[in-house]
């Protein structure tokens, strides 16, 4: 299991504001280790972000997102309180989920 | 040392062949792709794997994109120290837009990511790309229906590739 994401969120004015930074080694499958051989690709495929159980945002990611991955955005609809829900999948298959509440 | 350089080459000589014959395989439709890697459901594994502007937006079943000026490009530079961590920031002032994608010319595969935009959340985001050297990058912005592109030339000054 990875470790944590990073959440923040918080009002301003009507908006939402997201900041998350995920920890993920987001390899590429292009990199070679000291003995030659090709570390395989794994990162993170599928993003999604709910609130209130409304998906407020979703994404598709390649191996050209760097490691540790950022992610900003906003969205309208919600207040502080409510919990923002950030969860990942990676190319092995492995998962990830965390949420944090909106800050005012 | 020869030695060791011409062991490097079969090898990717090798894996490079059974590369090809995977693909036949997928193309004959024999081995589909999602059950061969495991994979999150519905990731758009033609799209990420496809290569060059027009063939990724042909993947992800835009037409040829019309050329847009909407687009702010934010805190995203214009030189990047490292190309490792390139902050690439996207606003498309295009109404109704849906989904936003970032594509990176010359990197080994086009496609960065593909962002959807649900209604009530802003047509903005932020993130951090990898590039391998100094390249052209595009918003495509998908906005009801129709497809439109923004480009943007960053410089790398260190490469992504490699760590």
């Amino acid at each position: 299991m990875a470790d944590p994401m990073r959440i923040r969120a918080k009002m301003e004015g009507d908006k939402t504001v997201v900041r998350v930074l995920m920890s993920h080694e987001m390899e590429t499958g292009q990199r070679k280790d000291s003995a030659g051989k090709t570390i395989p690709a794994m990162f993170i495929q599928e993003v999604t972000a709910t609130c209130n159980g409304k998906t407020v945002l979703s994404a598709q990611w390649g191996t050209s997102i760097s490691k540790n991955p950022y992610l900003q955005f906003a969205f309208s609809g919600a207040k502080a309180g409510d919990k923002v829900v950030v969860s990942w999948v990676d190319s092995k298959g492995d998962k990830r989920t965390d949420e944090a509440a909106i800050a005012a | 040392m020869t030695q060791e350089i011409n062991q490097g080459r079969r090898t990717a000589l090798k894996t490079g062949g059974a590369t090809a014959i995977f693909g036949l395989f997928v193309a004959a439709g024999l081995v589909r792709p999602n059950t061969a890697l495991a994979q999150a459901a519905g990731w758009n594994q033609g799209a990420f794997a496809a290569k060059g502007v027009d063939g990724t937006v042909k993947a992800l079943g835009g037409a040829t994109p019309a050329q847009t000026k909407d687009v702010n490009w934010g805190s995203t530079p214009e030189i990047a120290e490292n190309g490792a961590v390139v902050p690439v920031s996207i606003t498309s002032s295009i109404p109704k837009t849906e989904s936003i994608s970032i594509l990176v010319e010359k990197n080994p595969n086009t496609l960065s990511a593909v962002f959807t935009i649900p209604p009530g959340t802003d047509p903005s985001i932020s993130t951090r790309v990898k590039m391998g050297e100094s390249s052209a990058v595009y918003a495509l912005i998908k906005a009801d229906g129709k497809y439109y592109v923004a480009q943007r030339d960053i410089k790398v000054t260190l490469g992504g590739c490699g760590g």
